[in-house]
């Protein structure tokens, strides 16, 4: 191939760069260095330190846990692997109990999301032009104030004596206050309500660029409406949704905040089930094996799948 | 289109922006409740304000989120940035796969995680190294950099991904070394994408509780650590009035950043336009 063919096949393929051709050598290096070790150290790292100390055993010390590695006689390294904290985590079912509940709840409540927010995004992108971009402002508004707060407000809501149980009452529709707070059905408002945005702008961004002339199509070969929808518009806007869902599901099953503060003590979720063990019962190793079958359980399938998706996409 | 099916996507619109919006609107019409008791009206008052400007608590600790979330942003960025450049502009390297690996996981890691083992980090690096010593802003800013700069290698990679690098090849032709095409270039077409990667990094500092939770030392609470130990032993008027302050503070910063950037858009199409038409012009009276 020559030169001149080789840097027009380059700048054809997107993102192939001209840094890449350019700049050789120390300085390339050098910038590629800087992310790359910070990633390294503050990212990968940690987690090679948590796979070890979930193999060390609580202690009473600063920190506590025992060391794995020992200079016993100060001759010869000696290793000990406590394999107890994953065995722990079998059997006390309290942890299995937690990941299976935790999976319930975020697919739940990224159902009622993906049910809540497909006809928004739809509204939005049939919408016609000011109005557009006024309600995707308003979807994106939210997201940019504080999470915390947005499930703090929920609290005044859905308690005994908040507004949904007092306006209620005044109607005269019940007489002893509702349940709501502290309940999975308030997890789910809770999810929901902070992670709607998530779902709506993929979607969105998915559904505004159908042609409506497929409608139309569809319409002309006498189709009505809601089965055009059905045979041309929601095959289409799969993609969307599959990436709206995972938006909402990741956050969703390791979720700690919407469940403690608005969960029941029965509520059990992965996140909060670390949050205890290390705060409350400071077992640092039991807490590090929470989070390695986590990171098993959880993370890696969803990269796997992200992987997997993209390379689809590519071809 | 209007009609039965116009008319339940309005409706489903608009309960959707209620549902997004009601809490939100109660809580900053319950921040100016006369009462203690939140969710009871008792008249106007904006009492609450007053106490939250006294409460030396919630004042010290915004302080520190802002500092932490300012610096976080700003590394963020120049982390980011050059990661996004990595990842569309350097081709193929050594490595490359971990790299995007590395970039992409923080989006999808459980907050319980990434601030566990930073934490154990942490311990395990002043133990061996003496540093860091203790544990409160440093450790926050580097957790927080850490994930957002995966947000904003993500917005500069894609806004990279989208952008002709025609323009980068030319002024490279033209024979200007990499790091000056880097910086006259590509930095100024990419700028909105900054402006927007540094307001979003500066908000994730800003709202996050759990990360902060596990790598803040006894001596420095971030704003959402107090505002969650307050809100854990029931409601406070005063954090009504922080939440509405946060919220107007959020929305003049979005429309005050989305006018700037529609502007300069603005000033760019037009000084396109009439570098054009000199060329237009220029070109006629050669011929």
């Amino acid at each position: 191939m020559s030169e001149l063919e080789a840097v027009g096949h380059e700048t054809a393929g997107r993102g192939s760069g001209w840094l890449a051709r350019k700049a050789r050598g120390a300085g390339r290096g050098l910038v590629i260095a800087i992310p790359y070790a910070w990633l390294f150290l503050f990212f990968l790292t940690p987690f090679l330190i948590v796979f070890k100390i979930s193999f060390a055993e609580y202690a009473l010390a600063q920190p506590p846990y025992t060391a794995l590695f020992e200079f016993a006689e100060e001759t010869y390294l000696k290793v000990t692997l406590a394999l107890s904290n994953y065995q722990f985590l079998f059997d006390d079912p309290i942890y299995v109990l937690a990941y299976l509940n935790s999976l319930k709840i975020a697919a739940i409540s990224t159902l009622i999301a993906l049910l809540l927010g497909y006809p928004m995004a739809l509204g939005i992108a049939r919408a016609r032009q000011p109005w557009r971009n006024v309600l995707l402002f308003l979807v994106v508004l939210p997201f940019w104030t504080s999470f915390l707060i947005r499930v703090y407000a929920w609290i005044g809501i859905l308690k005994n004596n908040g507004l949904i149980n007092n306006a209620l009452m005044a109607l005269g529709v019940i007489d002893q206050p509702l349940a709501l707070l502290n309940t999975d059905i308030a997890v789910y408002i809770g999810i929901v309500y902070s992670y709607l945005p998530f779902m709506v702008l993929p979607l969105y961004a998915n559904l505004e660029k159908h042609d409506t002339a497929l409608l139309e199509a569809a319409a002309d070969l006498g189709r009505k409406p809601f089965s055009a929808f059905l045979t041309v518009t929601l095959p289409l806007s799969l993609p969307g949704m599959v990436a709206g869902s995972l938006l909402v599901f990741i956050p969703a099953v390791g979720e700690f905040v919407i469940p403690d503060l608005l969960g029941g003590a029965d509520t059990l979720m992965i996140g909060k089930v670390l949050w205890y063990e290390f705060f409350n019962n400071r077992d640092w190793p039991v807490a590090s094996a929470v989070a390695i079958a986590m990171l098993i359980l959880l993370v890696v399938p969803i990269m796997l799948f992200q992987h997997h998706q993209s390379r689809q996409e590519e071809n | 289109m209007v009609g039965r099916r116009g008319l339940f996507l309005t409706s489903a619109m608009a309960f959707g922006f209620a549902f997004l919006y009601l809490p939100i609107l109660l809580l900053i019409l319950y921040s100016f409740n006369a009462s203690r008791l939140v969710t009871v009206w008792g008249g106007f008052s904006v009492k609450w304000y007053g106490e939250l400007f006294r409460d030396d608590q919630i004042l010290s600790a915004a302080w520190v989120s802002f500092e932490i979330a300012a610096m976080t942003a700003t590394l963020a960025c120049v982390l980011g940035t050059i990661a996004g450049l990595v990842m569309s502009r350097f081709g193929r390297f050594r490595g490359r796969t971990l790299f995007s690996g590395m970039i992409s996981a923080p989006l999808v890691m459980p907050e319980v995680i990434t601030g566990l083992s930073l934490l154990l980090l942490f311990v395990a690096l002043e133990q061996a190294i003496g540093w860091p010593s203790g544990r409160g802003v440093t450790t926050i800013t580097i957790a927080h950099v850490t994930f957002a700069m995966a947000y904003v290698a993500v917005v500069i990679q894609s806004r990279l991904a989208g952008l002709d690098e025609s323009l980068e090849e030319a002024a490279l032709d033209l024979g200007a070394r990499p790091f000056k095409v880097f910086m006259t270039v590509t930095l100024p077409i990419i700028s909105p994408a900054l402006v927007a990667g540094w307001l979003l990094s500066f908000t994730l500092s800003l709202d996050d509780l759990v990360i902060a939770s596990f790598v803040a030392g006894p001596a420095s609470s971030t704003l959402p650590m107090v505002v969650f130990s307050k809100v854990r032993l029931g409601l406070e008027p005063t954090i009504n009035a922080l939440a509405t302050l946060l919220v107007l503070l959020a929305t003049l910063t979005i429309l005050v950043s989305a006018w700037l950037m529609q502007r300069q858009e603005r000033n760019q199409r037009r000084q396109a336009a009439r570098a054009l038409a000199a060329e237009a012009e220029e070109a006629a009276t050669t011929d």
